[in-house]
């Protein structure tokens, strides 16, 4: 790279490795709440980008309500709470309708999930109508911020940090350090014992579903700060969501923000090199490769089943 | 004084179309006993002695439904228009609308279905060009007859098919010599979505600026659709510094590139950029505010200022709501049952292969982008503008070509 000053080098250089720590987030929000139920509960939802895009669509509209009555640069941390408490309400009516009795079948899980997903695309389309929408966001959410003259650090990318680092620790939190946790990681462990020592194991589902659905929506909210959203916004970042956890390892958690790490660094520096497209494609073929030696993924599940 | 000139210019030209428009009306009254449906329709299409039946085929569900719901409207606009002035011929037309539903084969099945059990007439239809090369073969094998209102990348013409929006050159070189010359620009960053019409029209800007205008491109970049984040793009592009950067990305990836150059910092006042994949129905995904100072090139605009434009905008929001807006495609959409109304009558019959014939040479006046005429090659003669984007998501036309030859295959550039 000659004829470039270091300085210059040195901010592309830094700018560089926040662009890979944004799209960490990012992906971390997304597959966190499919790392939950699909690693905790052994449960493929396929409609796990529906439930991101309940959280964006609720954002929006907040952001519609909230500009008609003035309090615009406020609404954004209520529209955050707001679609985690939307997506976990439908993501609990759900267990409750469909999921829970499709526990014993795996690969019917799947493919119920993913004609609610298409259910879901089509409800969109009908009430929000076919046209991509954004969120009108607040002022402080805009902009970049300037350390030295030459590096410009967006300041929604460091929101989505800030907001994605806030809701892995709740999770671990929730997982390691509560009751509830305590409940459900008995439960993934040996789900007959957990029911003989008077745990209510269907309970703990419906909870847990739910809570990962909920996470969805705090990434469709985040995601609002990057893109806009439509009826199918959400099936474009399920495959990615599910690389993430899959490469991971399905059951742990830490290899769920790993992978994220691993991929979204990859996939940043790769693409600065090379052609955006050509950057996505090798970094897939690692991650084939990886899993070819590695099936379980990254870190291995301790889990009798 | 020019600018005074051009709008007392378009004021004697709008009352010539009113009258030309009315002169029109007075011939279409005709009776359809004038023209017995045995000699109009040799060819077993669907006309009786009142009616005329037209197939719309559009993605109503799906991805695309986002885009090819404007065209919709404005087909069912200029039908509605054309029905109430009389007719075709005498005859109403009556749409049978089919659903691509986003899905290419189902594009193919539904133009077969609309041609062979339908016997359409014509049909109104397509948006990508993927939907186009699947239902080509099928028209092409029935003969039947297809307005393609897509501006797309050219290298194909068809007798069964007229282009009623831009084909790659029209809408590419003009711009490129409009932004070298206003901005003195010498150094191009190509940015597209990955599939077949941007990587066609960068090809041909990329031969247009090394060997035409002498110029240099500093960077090529193509990014899979729906891919949303740019934080590496934009770094390269700060780094290499282009005079212009020069745009396809199309569909949510859009938003996201619009929304993260301006939370990077890199604006209008810092940066000049140029796209070929915005027009009004994009702007509202992507908000004004993102967009603001940028320039499109497209052949219409919704803030095109003459007559036509501003009665079918009227027209346009009556029918569909006072929010909805115009873009380049739904114009282009507008212009096909037009089209198609004035090679029948100029034929006097629906046979395809007479109204095919004398489609070349057929002109459109009351055009809301002005004017345009058929040309031989079944693409039309047409302006290009460019608009510079207003916050308020409406463009302000800052340049505008003379009419462009459609030249579907472009020697030296491919």
């Amino acid at each position: 790279m000659d004829g470039y000053t270091t300085s210059e080098l040195w901010s592309i250089f830094a700018m560089q490795g926040f662009s890979g720590l944004s799209l960490l987030s990012v992906l971390l929000l997304m597959a966190l709440g499919l790392a939950i139920i699909f690693g905790q509960m052994g449960v493929i939802n396929m409609a796990h980008g529906e439930f991101m895009a309940i959280g964006a669509y609720t954002t929006v509209m907040l952001s519609k309500v909230a500009l008609e009555y003035g309090f615009g640069n406020y609404y954004f941390l209520f529209a955050i709470v707001a679609s985690f408490g939307v997506a976990f309400l439908v993501g609990y009516l759900v267990e409750l309708g469909l999921i829970q009795h499709l526990y014993k079948r795996p690969l019917d899980t799947l493919l119920a999930t993913w004609g609610l997903s298409l259910i879901m695309q089509q409800a969109f389309r009908s009430t929000f109508g076919a046209k991509e929408v954004s969120a009108e966001l607040p002022e402080w959410l805009m902009g970049s911020f300037k350390p030295t003259e030459t590096v410009d650090i967006p300041i929604n990318g460091v929101f989505v940090m800030g907001l994605t680092a806030v809701v892995c620790l709740g999770v671990f939190i929730f997982l390691f350090r509560s009751r509830w946790g305590l409940r459900v990681r008995a439960t993934t462990q040996n789900r007959v014992m957990a029911g003989a020592v008077g745990i209510n194991t269907k309970k703990v589902d419906r909870v847990t579903f739910a809570l990962g659905c909920g996470i969805a929506g705090v990434a469709g909210a985040a995601f609002t700060t990057i893109a806009s959203t439509g009826p199918t916004t959400g099936s474009l970042y399920i495959v990615d969501s599910f690389m993430v956890v899959v490469f991971g390892g399905a059951a742990s958690l830490m290899g769920t923000v790993l992978s994220a790490f691993g991929i979204a660094q990859a996939q940043s520096i790769l693409q600065f090199f090379m052609d955006s497209s050509m950057g996505k494609v090798v970094t897939l073929l690692v991650i084939v490769t990886i899993l070819m030696l590695r099936p379980e993924g990254l870190f291995a599940a301790k889990v009798r089943r | 004084m020019y600018i005074f000139n051009r709008n007392k210019l378009s004021k004697i030209s709008s009352v010539f179309i009113g009258i030309t428009m009315a002169a029109s009306v007075m011939v279409n009254s005709v009776m359809a006993a004038d023209y017995p449906t045995a000699k109009v329709n040799t060819t077993k299409l669907n006309v009786t002695d009142t009616t005329v039946k037209v197939g719309i085929l559009h993605s109503a569900t799906g991805t695309m439904a986002i885009s090819e719901t404007g065209s919709i409207q404005a087909e069912k606009l200029a039908i509605a228009q054309i029905n109430a002035m009389g007719g075709i011929l005498g005859r109403k037309i009556e749409v049978i609308q089919e659903d691509g539903a986003s899905d290419w084969p189902t594009f193919a099945e539904k133009a077969r279905k609309l041609l062979v059990k339908d016997r359409v007439a014509a049909i109104m239809g397509c948006w990508t060009s993927a939907s186009r090369k699947a239902v080509l073969p099928v028209v092409e094998k029935e003969n039947g007859l297809l307005y393609y209102p897509t501006f797309y990348e050219g290298l194909e013409q068809s007798k069964n098919v007229i282009y009623t929006g831009q084909e790659a050159t029209q809408q590419i070189l003009a711009g490129i010599d409009w932004i070298a010359k206003e901005k003195g620009a010498k150094t191009f960053y190509l940015i597209g979505s990955d599939y077949i019409w941007p990587r066609t029209s960068m090809k041909i800007a990329r031969k247009h600026i090394e060997n035409v205008l002498k110029g240099k491109v500093v960077g090529e970049e193509y990014v899979a659709l729906g891919d949303t984040q740019f934080g590496s793009v934009i770094n390269k592009i700060r780094l290499k510094k282009p005079d212009v950067i020069y745009a396809a990305v199309v569909g949510g990836s859009n938003v996201a590139w619009f929304k993260q150059l301006k939370a990077a910092g890199i604006n209008s006042k810092t940066q000049t950029m140029l796209t070929i994949s915005v027009t009004e129905d994009e702007v509202l995904g992507i908000g004004g505010e993102n967009l603001e100072g940028f320039y499109s090139a497209m052949k219409y605009f919704q803030s095109l200022d003459n007559a036509n434009n501003k009665a079918f905008i009227a027209e346009f929001k009556k029918m569909w709501g006072p929010k909805s807006v115009v873009g380049d495609v739904t114009q282009a959409a507008y212009l096909g049952p037009w089209l198609w109304k004035a090679a029948v009558e100029k034929a006097g019959s629906f046979d395809v292969d007479k109204v095919v014939a004398a489609s070349p040479g057929i002109e459109f006046k009351a055009a809301p982008e002005r004017y345009v005429k058929i040309h031989n090659n079944h693409h039309l003669w047409s302006k290009l503008r460019v608009g510079k984007w207003r916050s308020d998501g409406q463009a302000d036309v800052v340049y505008e070509s003379a009419l462009i030859e459609p030249n579907p295959f472009p020697k030296g550039y491919q």
